[in-house]
């Protein structure tokens, strides 16, 4: 059920203010998110300024940049730091994207950083994606064949092959489904765009042989039809890609077998 | 789905409550879910064998999935191929330091191994016949080093992205049993000298995990972030290498680094080497294409190292480009923009983000930086870990094994050719499960762990996690990776090194002093960056060691005292064991294995090495 009244410690509450470097010249204020989870206190926002002269441009450096000398306690993912892994998605300026590959120019003012919204947090900027992982693996994000393998690889034609292209792309940051309302809402039921987004990459795959088994799998009132094309999928991806589209694409293959 | 397993026992800690251990039974563990650990999982559960997978970071945020060029395999849809010509490719390539047995392993096995990831799904690129489309690369020739070979397939430049992608679907396919966000601490060894499995933290609570198995495969990666400037993610500490070190077994060539020729000026994110072998060049603050000068042959398709090399000796002339002449231009703003959109798309856009650069119209700025390690864990083409015993160099390890970036089997000798990384993590993460499907029985009997088995782990984990020093982790690995940039770089002399090996031994010391200031359990980033760390200086300072007692210019090992091979005196392995309590390293060699490992073709004799 649908709970109407916030969860007990979940408001946040005005955090530490952390001291300005000393000598520095260029000066950008970050408020970010804290959640200690040992212990019952409320989340809290940290102030903190970061010395643009001795940081890179990007909104990653800055935070990387506070652990190194303001807070090592400050907890967040973050790997291949080129926007490719997808660790370091989160909610900057009040939009999901990877720190990585946002630059702090980009944001006007103070920084403000939270986690990806509506999942649950494990500490500071950490959410637990363990549903989201669970929902991708559901699509069976590889290639059935039922056909002999051939000696060789499957042919495939270029343009069989461009039929991929703004799917297979996918980095599984979740910056598209942590930003969709549907899957606020019914994110145990709904499968959200980035699941279906790659629903559609196997569905379209050429090689595949699996069509109809994936479509019945997802005709559902709730697993598909959940997307109300409110497009802040398409919006949050910070790799472009469209996963609206795509699930109105597999809304079309579910019309066309029917006839 | 990825479910993190939960068959674990409780088992009384050896260090009192503090710590309770969950322990695990499993037939193979694999440390690490990159390219290599994924093939090596998926090989394991397909030959029945109970197979754990652990990874610090979710398996498709392992760095493979930043490769962008390609993978290698003389599979000839672009032209006539061979994989004798991809041997003899890669043994000049490694510059003579690479074993041929397992060079020959690599490459003769390399078609199936692409086969194989299409048939499971990889989105490469294709011809106009619908077959995968392959492109030129460095280092790799026709016909023994008489034409340009296009060996390289791709999809697009995210093959690496594609790989992964795909095997991490595979593994789920195959219901592989994952610890996700599970930090491997250290191996359990017995007095044998036998592996029996590995000890783990559990990232979101902070709970350990004991591991016992007949085999662990360890596949954990490189360890650039040694260095300042890296194409490597934040995640490449090379733990195994580190758990490998501490466990009393020697680093294998850890003195070749790998200098990319092209990675972004400044934030140091990779260019594909598949960008100039698409058509793009280097050019110099006067404009000329230089490496005309310096490989007359293969120009801008010369081996990393060269290319490297000529760059650096560019800037030195007083040539290279931008404000303070400390950069080169990679052009490919004569490239037809369709082309560059089809097959380069993702290089298009880094140039973008992080050199403000539209590829189509101005040059990138780049510069050499640290890419890869061609030194690691010493193994057979089988995947076994090797010490050396009383003047056996070629004692298996019982119950390890090591692939990918980790190991040294060595295909790669003093210097990798570009694609052939993918092609290495595949082809002998496969050969692991192979050979963990001959020797472990599945539901074999497991003996009795040691009474002390989690004692070097919890004691380490201990010590840090209640570090009180006056040194920041940040503080030391800064000045551990500004050491490695300035004293061991692309070029080298004895007297820098001699500096750099004081000062990375002081480094080392340092870590006494190290101050953690996170005290919980619960996603402790700042102790795992500091278990990090420590693994990072051991590798440091073998690498150093290494490169010092290295009196030659062999690939990647670049000594302007020393400026010539010396296959006399030097073509034979760098093993390298530490001695922690003294801080000190002790340095032996293994014969190069100057033989292949069938009859279908022959021993393919040094000489020199020009492109």
């Amino acid at each position: 059920m649908v709970q109407l009244t916030l969860p007990k410690n979940s408001r946040p509450v005005e955090g530490k203010v952390w001291p300005k470097p000393q000598g520095a010249k260029a000066l950008t204020e970050f408020r970010i998110y804290r959640y200690d989870p040992d212990g019952e206190s409320n989340p809290r926002i940290d102030t903190y300024w970061v010395d643009r002269e001795d940081c890179g441009p990007m909104i990653l450096d800055g935070i990387i940049w506070i652990k190194n000398k303001i807070d090592p306690t400050l907890t967040f993912r973050r790997s291949c730091r080129e926007g490719i892994c997808g660790s370091c998605a989160m909610n900057i300026d009040g939009t999901n994207t990877l720190a990585c590959t946002k630059a702090m120019d980009d944001v006007k003012g103070t920084i403000r950083i939270y986690p990806l919204p509506h999942m649950p947090v494990v500490k500071d900027l950490v959410p637990d994606l363990t549903g989201f992982y669970a929902q991708h693996a559901s699509i069976e994000p590889w290639l059935h064949t039922s056909s002999p393998s051939p000696e060789k690889e499957w042919k495939q034609s270029p343009e069989d092959r461009v039929k991929l292209d703004g799917l297979y792309e996918c980095i599984l940051c979740a910056c598209c489904s942590t930003s969709c309302p549907s899957y606020w809402w019914n994110g145990d039921r709904y499968l959200g765009p980035a699941a279906l987004l790659q629903a559609y990459r196997w569905l379209i795959d050429s090689r595949d042989e699996a069509t109809g088994e994936r479509l019945d799998n997802l005709e559902d009132p709730f697993r598909l039809y959940r997307c109300h094309t409110i497009m802040n999928c398409a919006k949050a991806c910070p790799k472009g890609l469209n996963p609206a589209k795509a699930i109105a694409e597999i809304k079309k293959m579910m019309v066309a077998r029917q006839f | 789905m990825a479910a993190n397993g939960t068959n674990g026992v409780a088992a009384p800690s050896t260090l009192g409550a503090a710590y309770p251990i969950t322990d695990h039974t499993f037939d193979v563990v694999v440390v690490g879910a990159g390219g290599a650990g994924l093939r090596a999982t998926v090989g394991c559960s397909q030959a029945g064998l109970r197979t754990a997978c652990i990874s610090k970071v979710f398996p498709t945020r392992s760095h493979t999935v930043a490769a962008q060029g390609g993978i290698s395999a003389a599979l000839g849809n672009m032209g006539p191929d061979d994989w004798r010509w991809h041997m003899y490719d890669t043994v000049k390539g490694s510059d003579w330091l690479g074993d041929q047995d397992a060079i020959e392993y690599l490459c003769r096995n390399a078609p199936a191994a692409v086969y194989e990831l299409e048939h499971w799904g990889v989105p490469f690129s294709r011809t106009d016949e619908g077959k995968i489309y392959q492109r030129p690369f460095g280092g790799m020739t026709t016909d023994y080093g008489k034409g340009t070979a296009q060996r390289t397939c791709a999809a697009a430049d995210r093959t690496g992205h594609a790989i992964l992608h795909t095997l991490y679907g595979q593994a789920l396919r195959n219901q592989t049993e994952f610890f996700i966000e599970y930090f491997a601490i250290d191996l359990i060894m017995d007095e044998d000298g036998r592996c029996r499995g590995v000890v783990a933290i559990k990232m979101d609570d902070g709970t350990i995990h004991r591991f016992r198995s007949h085999m662990v495969i360890l596949a954990t990666g490189g360890y650039g972030r040694a260095y300042f400037s890296a194409t490597s993610a934040h995640t490449c500490t090379g733990d195994g290498n580190a758990m490998v070190l501490r466990a009393g077994l020697p680093l294998q060539d850890m003195e070749f680094v790998q200098f990319h020729p092209t990675g972004i000026y400044g934030a140091g994110c990779l260019i594909t080497e598949g960008a100039r072998g698409e058509g793009g060049y280097l050019t110099n603050s006067e404009g000329e294409r230089f490496m005309e000068r310096y490989a007359p042959s293969a120009k801008d398709l010369a081996s990393r190292d060269v290319v490297s090399r000529a760059m650096t000796m560019e800037i030195r002339g007083g040539r290279g480009v931008g404000k303070n002449k400390d950069h080169i231009y990679l052009h490919l703003d004569h490239l037809d923009p369709k082309i560059l959109h089809e097959r380069l798309p993702g290089i298009s856009e880094s140039a973008k983000i992080f050199a403000g650069v539209d590829v189509t119209r101005e040059p990138i700025p780049v510069l050499p930086t640290v890419h890869y390690n061609m030194g690691g864990i010493p193994t057979n083409y089988h995947g076994e870990v090797l010490t050396k015993v009383g003047g056996d160099p070629d004692t298996v390890v019982p119950g390890l094994m090591a692939i990918g970036e980790a190991a040294c089997v060595s295909v790669h000798g003093a210097n990798r050719l570009g694609s052939n990384s993918l092609i290495d993590l595949v082809v002998f993460g496969r050969a692991a499960g192979m050979r963990a499907a001959e020797i472990v029985t599945p539901g074999e009997k497991h003996a009795e762990l040691p009474a002390n088995s989690a004692d070097l782990a919890l004691s380490r984990l201990d010590h840090f996690r209640n570090a009180k020093g006056g040194t920041s982790t940040a503080e030391l690995r800064d000045r551990m990776q500004k050491t490695m940039q300035s004293n061991c770089a692309v070029y080298r002399t004895g007297e820098v090194l001699a500096e750099g090996q004081k000062l990375i031994t002081e480094v080392w010391k340092g870590t006494a002093d190290v101050r953690v200031t996170d005290r919980s359990l619960i996603w402790n980033s700042d102790l795992l960056e500091t278990l990090e760390f420590d693994n990072l200086i051991t590798q440091a300072v073998v690498t150093m060691e290494g490169a010092l007692n290295r009196t030659e210019s062999r690939g990647a090992q670049a000594r302007e005292d020393y400026p010539d091979r010396d296959d006399k005196n030097w073509m034979k392995h760098t093993l390298a064991w530490i001695d922690e309590t003294k801080h000190a390293v002790v340095l032996d060699y293994r014969p190069v294995h100057t033989y292949t490992m069938t009859n279908d073709i022959q021993y393919i004799e040094p000489k020199a090495r020009v492109y």
